[in-house]
């Protein structure tokens, strides 16, 4: 057999049948629901009088219209608790394994399929959200789907595909400090471009990509959709099996050195062929964040904001001038000291344990400055209470921080979490879109140690000066 | 899911790169648990002013534009957020083609599954559609699907690809959950022999 990648191996053991035009019929081993892209689907499903076909690989959280705040009073937003009564209506009536809002395992969906095992090594995952790529860390394809796929996922437990094609991303070397996988991330987007990667898979590869742990890969699996592509994978090697082990719905004993050895096939073959590469040096990455509103827009925390004049392209120039008005900054001016209104510690991207530590280590026996707020907002109950047991949440309450609930939170405006018009924000989260935290909201996406800086500087700050 | 056949309508160009699906439907007006009504809120930034009043500079406030058929844009249409209340929104705005020189993955599977044909078609060609598009009521362009074309104002011919069993859906109009579902038998006997090849893999049941 010809050598194969990570995921030619995946893919071809998931194919049911192939159809004439080369459509696949995909098996889907997991299904990770949530309230916004379900009702309708749930809908479909009961006007088709069709069953759900297998409740036992699917599994419902809410989170994106959660409330972070007291989860004792009711949720105020109408239409929230409507949808979030209407999921409950529809775990219960279609027999889906859920964990409701007073649940410690409750949390974002991307945060607790990884956490709780239910998201393995070799795997295909779908979920109705486009940062489903975040498994992709597990060494799964996990990808994001539209509500007419939950549908047809719900209906047969496959999708209906054409295979990706193959990208691999190669960043050697080793980092220095204060540079995380989201700066490692930021830089690959601003490197390849919002559409960088569409129609491939990317896997993430080299000796800077081996050394990180589970958190880091998710983050950085997280944002493969922020570069165009449908999935992003990371070989399982000896620190994902052991951040499986253990863990609620992963195989246990036996079972589980008979997936061990299953998994350890996963690895791409040598030689095997990649339509693009593209290699990135460690060395060369430094702290970055975004100026503009497009992820794409990367620049060293160190840079300066670019001049649209200089842009010869004259539609894109246009854009790059409405994204300097949007954003409130001037061509030309650094970055760094720009002052800040909000800090967003929190989403798929960046909720982990493993993140709150990094800023819990800048926010240390400093203070949010004067006149920001600044907000930490838990991946799931369980990250929560593992910060708590490590004092994390008093290191942050004590500099003047929020300690919030678990939820995608002001990530993407869709709870009571939302910036207020030409409020800057320095976020760890995976969009910069224009109102994607609130309308007129002004997002700068960063690692949580450069979150952390923000927070205690009042302004966007070289994290390197702080450590 | 309705039919997809010939279109001749009103197209509006947009000339913008990367236009994201939180654009085309903020996260707000997510909260909706059925599939119509989105229309209102299609480029809600972009249509209204803070106060709430449509923004006369935004095409698609503007005659004949306010009625169109098709959207024409640049690359990436559709990138971000998987949310298939983008295709709801433009379909319930009354979009049912849009042409751009590249699409984002999700977005363009999402159109096809709402009966919006997404064609791709270079650069140059977009542009050339849109100058097409800014003659206003009397440019109408026609969307052929059987015939793989679209029709220019001026009568010349424009070929699009487009993958065959996704044509075949669109011009019947059929959802493709009853076609999967005529392949039931090799999905169990998929089910039956990875049980006993991974019996490992576990079972999500909670006590």
């Amino acid at each position: 057999m010809a050598p194969r990648t990570l995921f030619d191996k995946i893919w071809d053991s998931h194919v049911v049948e192939t159809l004439p035009d080369k459509t696949a019929i995909l098996y889907i081993d997991r299904h990770l629901v949530h309230e916004v892209t379900s009702p309708q689907a749930f809908e479909g499903l009961r006007l088709s009088g069709r069953r759900l076909r297998h409740p036992d690989a699917t599994i419902a959280v809410v989170d994106h219209n959660v409330p972070t705040s007291d989860r004792t009073q009711p949720i105020a937003e109408a239409e929230s608790r409507n949808q979030i009564e209407t999921l409950e209506r529809n775990v219960k009536e279609f027999g889906v394994p859920y964990f409701p809002l007073l649940s410690a395992r409750q949390g974002i969906v991307h945060v607790v399929g990884p956490e709780q095992g239910i998201s393995l090594p070799g795997m295909t995952i779908v979920c109705g959200d486009s940062h489903t790529s975040t498994h992709g860390a597990m060494g799964a394809l996990a990808f994001g789907i539209g509500t007419s796929e939950v549908e047809h996922v719900m209906a047969t437990q496959t999708i209906l595909q054409k295979p990706a094609k193959n990208m691999k991303v190669v960043v050697e070397g080793q980092v220095g400090p204060g540079v995380t996988a989201k700066d490692i991330m930021l830089a690959i987007i601003g490197h390849i471009g919002t559409a960088g990667g569409t129609g491939h898979v990317i896997e993430f590869a080299g000796s800077a990509i081996r050394d990180l742990d589970m958190a880091g890969r998710m983050t950085l699996c997280n944002m493969s959709i922020e570069a165009g592509a449908r999935a992003g994978l990371v070989a399982p090697d000896e620190t994902t099996f052991e951040y499986v082990r253990g863990r609620p719905f992963a195989p246990k004993g036996e079972a589980f050195d008979e997936a061990v050895a299953y998994w350890k096939t996963l690895a791409s073959d040598e030689g095997a062929h990649y339509d693009r590469v593209v290699e990135l040096r460690a060395e060369d990455i430094t702290p970055v964040l975004t100026w503009g509103t497009s992820p794409e827009t990367v620049i060293p925390v160190t840079g300066n904001v670019p001049d649209p004049a200089k842009e010869t392209d004259p539609a894109r120039r246009k854009q790059m001038q409405r994204m300097l008005d949007y954003m409130g900054l001037e061509a030309g001016q650094k970055i760094a000291g720009t002052p800040v209104d909000v800090v967003f510690i929190g989403s798929c991207t960046n909720s982990r344990i493993e993140d709150l530590r990094a800023a819990a280590s800048i926010a240390a026996g400093r203070k949010v400055a004067p006149g920001v707020r600044a907000m930490i907002v838990p991946g799931s109950g369980i990250v929560k209470a593992q910060a708590e047991e490590e004092g994390l949440d008093k290191v942050f309450l004590e500099a003047g921080f929020e300690w919030r609930e678990a939820g995608c939170s002001m990530c993407l405006g869709m709870n009571p979490d939302r910036l207020t018009p030409g409020q800057r924000c320095a976020s760890t989260s995976n969009r910069n879109f224009e109102g994607r935290q609130g309308p007129g909201g002004r997002t700068h996406l960063l690692s949580p140690a450069m979150a952390a800086a923000a927070a205690v500087t009042g302004c966007l700050t070289d994290v390197r000066e702080l450590i | 899911m309705d039919k997809f056949t010939v279109l001749t309508g009103i197209a509006a160009a947009l000339p913008e790169e990367n236009i994201d699906t939180d654009k085309i439907i903020p996260a707000r007006f997510l909260k909706t648990t059925k599939r119509s009504g989105l229309g209102v809120n299609a480029f809600d930034s972009m249509r209204y002013r803070a106060d709430g009043s449509e923004n006369p500079d935004f095409v698609l406030n503007q005659e004949p534009y306010r009625k169109a058929q098709i959207l024409i844009t640049f690359d990436n249409l559709g990138c971000g957020s998987s949310r298939e209340h983008a295709p709801w929104a433009l379909l319930d705005f009354g979009i049912r083609c849009v042409i751009a020189p590249s699409f984002a993955d999700i977005f363009h599977n999402n159109c096809f599954k709402n009966g919006i044909l997404p064609i791709v078609l270079p650069r140059p060609v977009c542009e050339q559609l849109m100058a097409d598009a800014r003659m206003g009521g009397n440019a109408r362009l026609t969307i052929d699907l059987p015939r793989q074309v679209v029709i220019r104002p001026d009568g010349s011919e424009v070929p699009f690809e487009v993958d065959p069993l996704r044509k075949k859906l669109l011009l019947e109009g059929l959802d493709d959950i009853g076609q999967t579902l005529q392949h039931e038998k090799a999905i169990e006997t998929f089910e039956t022999e990875r049980a006993q090849a991974q019996p490992w893999i576990p079972r999500i049941v909670l006590d």
